[in-house]
């Protein structure tokens, strides 16, 4: 049961902001090894983006970066007071207006209610929702909720933010829409960001550093450093250099798939 | 290791079987039912009244039972008069005073089963070993045959309110539990993850996720028990035949003496009674999660 999950920190004394994973690895009680000696840093004002075949282990990764699952080896550092989590789905509560849902994380941290109403204000409008305030999750659509659940996560302005493939259930152009939004967030929050995904173009687009993971158990096999300044327009994706990476990506990701 | 929500795969019970009678419990689906005029929708019951009074007055003119005798069961408009003229000295009050009895002890023994009922379903979602003690004695409840029980009951605390009361809680009890208890598991683990992620107490969890989480299914209970708390308070009544003069006990004198109008005109308030209990909680329910529950269907 949830008591059973351990959410102090690993160790505490590294500066915020900053995620190292040490030679980590996983293996589950059914015997299981989804990751193998993962060595990496997110560094505050980096977008660090994980890509790899499903199955190998990029889910468990941020998982163990919260918290909500541990290590069997190597070390992890961070700081967990105040993480970022934006799930595969919305995991909105249903029964509450797009505002209380945006309030809760601030709720839980026992921010007054004064104060989170308006922090809540402020992250509405930052993700184009100004006006939803009073609709409950089942009046909005796929994309909008999941902007919601971004908003939720930014209200405690948290240093580091992880995403596991967030976009991944929306249509290709809600999805580079939610893309250039997401990282104008980033340009105005400078979190740490730790983002999976399956597509490669949004791996490109959205990161300063890509690495590739293999088929289970998970290792990191390539890491391509992206070289293009933030802010990134959407035309990015039509520059031979954004076609170039994305094709060495590609045969990379199709390396760890064999 | 996280088992969160592991354990709300149980099925909830729908409907709960008693010495006969099924009660399940069906939601109104808004687009059948929205744009309806409300002549679309009185009409068709109303049709099926008509044509069952009038088969009930064809009965009652020509039916014969085998020896050639008219048969007792009396005219529909004879039945609506002895609501005030009863002929076997009930004042025309007293079937209404019984009846706001019966209400009474049904209401009493709903809101403590309910109070109950949830309290426990919060306690067995907390630990699995509550869960685990007192689960089975849960289902023992619902087993017992309560017409079995009825006279020990007589036996232990009278035949007054109270022994009518501790009926009405015994037969509504189980459906609040098991509806309480799925619904509070009901909570997605994605859910229950970003609640622990936030370090939440249990106490915030159950507050503001797993109690909202549960009504739904909690109304749904509630309305199973509802209904059900009206036939404990009639069987009381009817089993103990002393003590306050309410429904069950009207009934058992009518049919005491063979006075049949009187008899299906107690029946019909008991089934009244019922109904508008019924109603209110599946109202009441749908009130309170209108803006976010969609019933399936
Ligand atoms: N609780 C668990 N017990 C045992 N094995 C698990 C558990 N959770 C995950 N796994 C296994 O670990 C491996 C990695 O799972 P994970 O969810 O991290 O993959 P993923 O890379 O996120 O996949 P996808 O891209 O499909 O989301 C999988 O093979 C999975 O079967
Ligand atoms: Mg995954």
């Amino acid at each position: 049961m949830s008591d059973m999950i351990d959410l102090t920190a690993v160790n505490q004394n590294v500066p915020s902001g900053a995620l190292v994973f040490d030679g980590v690895g996983k293996i589950f009680p059914d015997g299981t090894e989804a990751l193998q000696d993962i060595s990496f840093t997110v560094e505050p004002g980096e977008f660090v983006t994980v890509v790899g075949p499903s199955g190998c282990g990029k889910s468990t990764l941020l998982r163990l970066a919260s918290g909500l699952d541990h290590a069997t080896s190597g070390t992890l550092s961070v700081d967990r007071s105040n993480i970022g989590y934006v799930f595969q789905d919305a995991t909105l509560l249903p029964w509450r207006t797009v505002q209380d849902n945006v309030e809760l994380i601030a709720e839980l941290h026992n921010v007054p209610k004064g104060e989170r109403a308006e922090r809540a204000g402020r992250a509405i409008e930052k993700v184009g929702l100004a006006g939803f305030e009073k609709h409950h999750p089942r009046q909005l659509s796929g994309g909008m909720r999941m902007r919601v659940s971004l908003a939720r996560s930014l209200v405690m302005s948290p240093p580091i933010f992880l995403f596991d493939e967030p976009f991944g259930a929306l249509d290709e152009i809600t999805r580079e829409v939610m893309n250039e939004e997401a990282l104008r967030l980033f340009a105005s929050e400078k979190f740490a960001g730790l983002f999976i995904t399956h597509s490669i173009s949004e791996a490109v687009f959205m990161s300063t550093k890509v690495h590739v993971m293999s088929a289970r158990p998970g290792r990191i096999t390539t890491t391509y450093d992206i070289p293009f300044d933030y802010p990134r327009v959407p035309e990015l994706r039509f520059d031979p250099e954004f076609a170039r990476i994305s094709g060495e990506l590609s045969q990379a990701l199709r390396g760890a798939h064999a | 290791m996280t088992d969160l929500g592991e354990r709300s795969s149980q099925v909830p019970p729908a409907g709960v079987q008693l010495g006969g009678a099924v009660l399940t419990v069906v939601e109104k689906d808004p687009k059948r039912h929205g744009r309806r005029s409300p002549l679309q929708i009185v009409g068709p019951p109303l049709g099926v009244f008509v044509v069952f009074i009038a088969a009930w007055y064809a009965y009652a003119q020509f039916g014969l039972d085998e020896n050639g005798r008219n048969t007792a069961l009396p005219y529909p408009h004879k039945v609506l008069t002895s609501f005030w003229d009863g002929k076997i000295g009930d004042q025309p009050w007293q079937l209404l005073s019984a009846t706001w009895l019966t209400f009474i002890v049904a209401l009493a023994g709903l809101v403590i089963a309910i109070f109950i009922g949830v309290t426990a379903a919060v306690l067995m979602s907390q630990a699995r070993w509550v869960e685990d003690s007192f689960y089975p004695y849960a289902v023992f409840l619902q087993t017992v045959p309560i017409l079995a029980l009825v006279p020990l009951i007589g036996l232990l605390i009278g035949f007054g309110f109270t022994a009518r009361i501790v009926v009405c809680v015994i037969i509504s009890l189980f459906p609040i539990i098991t509806n309480t208890l799925f619904g509070l598991k009901s909570a997605e683990k994605g859910l229950h993850e970003l609640f622990a992620l936030h370090n939440t107490s249990r106490r915030t969890k159950l507050l503001k996720l797993q109690l909202p989480a549960a009504l739904p299914a909690m109304f749904t209970g509630f309305q199973i028990s509802a209904g059900l708390s009206v036939i404990g308070a009639i069987v009381g009544g009817l089993f103990f035949g002393r003590g306050p003069k309410d429904l069950g006990n009207r009934i058992l004198l009518y049919s005491n003496r063979l006075s049949p109008g009187e008899l299906v005109a107690a029946i019909i308030l008991s089934a009244l009674l019922g109904l508008f209990f019924f109603q209110f909680f599946g109202w009441l329910g749908r009130r309170l999660t209108r803006d976010w529950h969609q019933p399936a269907g």
